[in-house]
């Protein structure tokens, strides 16, 4: 049986899946059904949801489509949490190889850098790096970044400290390869494994620091996200609730699918361990 | 006891370098920024001649290299000198200080509901994996797990303060009440009761599902089949020998968190209007106050430090083995 085989029995795995491919084609078809700028003025404002069909989650306070932004918001939640989550993985992954294979002083002073990342609350210290950069999409990625690549530093040097005593990295001494290319293509790659374990974790907490950042309106003011969103609505929160709470439903899903799937796969996986 | 402060004093001295990095950093990340505490000075003075401005930069020392102000800052930093803020015209540390217990108080009390009522739900669906409370309570706790708190707190703001009325919608006492005493004390926990809900919730759920998963694990454990033969009763068992080995985990993920917690602070203070540590950084961004900031930030650093101190004074005293080498050494 495939690993998609057994994510799909759990039921865990089978909802998150469901949910995150609904994300994915609602982000990438977000141009095609709703070609307009999302923050364009449509109709009347605060139009009710489920009262008038044009605009079927009504509108805002001030006249703004609010299914279009939202369609539209899945993207930049998507495209943050990702390339937030990727960014972090690399950059943790190289750092805690580098460290577990060099060893010594280097390795002492790279895991103080990582233990000084890790004391300092990772909301804050992209709050300060988005008020330094400026807001814009790929700053963001990077504030995010920085507070997340910690983990997986510290499980990749505690993956190659074990790996490195094995007898294929003493093979590829012997044959005369160079540290820094035994380190990156006999070591990394065998370390990878549990780093990638980590990606689901940190995708959902960075989508859920994007949101917060933009709630904070520290993001792209060019750009609706779910955050925004939210800040936006809570100007008409007495009687307009629902303007805040859409958006939190659609936060709080894209968090669930990607929690869900990870157990799912985490259970499909252990399955095939356990068969081999 | 012994054990516990060998441990301790070996965790505070690695702590400093650490601190050392942070306070580099949190430095070398303000002074990137674009325009200086003066030009936001002069911003909210509505401008001035270069005259001024020269002897501003002079009297504030932005005139000299970056190098020797980061001396000048760390120097200041060792008499708890935090430097001067911009938008409040005061000691940042006093400042700080100020907004600090209001902080304090709210991530405490979070932490006490998240971690008392996560692991109390959590022995509930451990006691029995499987069961339909186990279920129910895994599911539930997954849902709220995925909740940003800053939209769980709208929420029961929107249905327990502006809807029932049972709460107030912001702030941490009511103003100008001239309540003393106990009666101030119950003010400010009544202003709590919705901002310590949203914050705590994610944790709860967090706990829970650490506890119940150290469960699962210990009811397969030797001793717990052990136990069964010896014929104790099965309450006895989840509470002495099941729980108990889980719940250790538990205490490592209180210092993990507490970083996350007060990053989580300064969202829900923004929500609640609760002017506290959280909320200071926040005016800070908005102020352009870069010494304020990097103050907030090296205090930040100090304060999870304290706590994972703290945990691990608590671990020692949970666990004969941790610490046991200092000991022997």
């Amino acid at each position: 049986m495939s690993v998609l085989q057994r994510l799909l029995r759990s039921p865990e795995g089978a909802i998150g899946l469901a949910i995150l491919c609904l994300l994915a084609a609602t982000a990438m078809s977000a141009g095609a059904f709703f070609p307009r700028d999302p923050l364009s003025i449509v109709g009347p404002a605060l139009v009710p949801p489920f009262s008038d069909m044009a605009f079927p989650l009504g509108t805002d306070r001030l006249g703004r489509d609010v299914l279009a932004e939202l369609v539209h918001g899945s993207r930049a939640s998507l495209m943050v949490g990702i390339a937030a989550a990727a960014v972090a993985l690399v950059v943790g992954a190289l750092v805690g190889t580098l460290a577990g294979f060099a060893g010594g002083l280097i390795d002492e002073a790279l895991m103080r850098i990582v233990d000084a990342f890790q004391v300092v609350p990772a909301f804050l210290l992209a709050l300060a790096f988005v008020s330094v950069a400026g807001a814009s999409l790929p700053v963001v990625v990077l504030a995010i970044a920085l507070g997340a690549w910690t983990a997986p530093a510290r499980l990749a040097r505690a993956e190659v400290l074990s790996i490195r005593e094995r007898d294929y990295v003493a093979a590829a001494r012997v044959i005369g390869m160079r540290p820094l290319e035994i380190a990156l293509r006999e070591v990394l790659p065998n370390a990878l494994a549990p780093v990638l374990a980590l990606s689901s974790v940190i995708v959902a907490s960075s989508v859920l620091i994007e949101a917060a950042l933009s709630f904070l309106g520290l993001s792209d003011p060019n750009i609706v996200t779910w955050g925004s969103m939210i800040a936006e609505g809570r100007n008409v929160l007495r009687s307009a609730p629902f303007l805040s709470i859409v958006p939190g439903i659609a936060l709080m899903l894209t968090v669930l699918g990607v929690y869900l799937f990870s157990e799912g796969l985490g259970q499909a996986l252990a399955g095939r361990k356990a068969r081999t | 006891m012994r054990r516990a402060f060998l441990l301790v004093r070996r965790r505070a001295i690695s702590s400093i370098p650490v601190l050392l990095i942070v306070i580099v950093g949190a430095f070398l990340l303000l002074e990137a920024a674009p325009g200086d505490a003066v030009d936001a000075y002069l911003l909210s003075i509505g401008g001035g001649d270069p005259a001024l401005v020269q002897s501003l930069r002079e009297s504030y020392g932005l005139d000299q290299s970056v190098a020797a102000r980061l001396w000048l800052y760390v120097t200041a930093l060792l008499h708890l000198d935090l430097g001067w803020s911009v938008i409040f015209g005061r000691p940042v540390l006093d400042i700080i200080l100020e907004r600090l217990p209001n902080t304090l108080w709210l991530m405490g009390s979070a932490t006490a509901l998240a971690f008392g009522l996560g692991s109390l739900l959590g022995i509930v669906a451990g006691a029995r994996p499987g069961s339909s409370a186990d279920r129910t309570l895994s599911i539930g706790s997954l849902a709220l797990y995925a909740v940003p708190n800053f939209w769980l707190g709208l929420v029961l703001s929107v249905v327990f303060a502006v809807q029932l009325r049972w709460f107030p919608t912001s702030g941490i006492e009511t103003i100008a009440s001239g309540k003393q005493g106990l009666a101030r004390a119950f003010d400010i926990a009544w202003h709590l009761v919705l901002p310590v809900a949203s914050l705590a919730f994610v944790y709860l759920a967090l706990f829970l599902r650490m506890m119940r998963a150290g469960m699962a694990e210990a009811w397969r454990q030797d001793y717990v089949l052990a136990a069964r033969a010896k014929g104790l009763a099965r309450r006895r068992i989840v509470l002495r020998h099941v729980a108990r080995n889980a719940l250790l985990p538990l205490v490592t993920m209180l210092g993990l968190q507490a970083a996350t917690m007060l990053g989580g602070s300064v969202v829900i203070e923004n929500v609640f209007a609760i002017p506290g540590f959280g909320r200071l950084a926040q005016e800070a961004v908005a102020g352009r106050d870069a010494p304020l900031l990097t103050g907030i930030i090296v205090v930040s650093a100090v304060l999870v430090v304290l706590v994972n101190l703290l945990v691990d004074i608590a671990y020692a005293l949970l666990d004969p083995r941790v610490g046991a080498s200092d000991a022997a050494a």
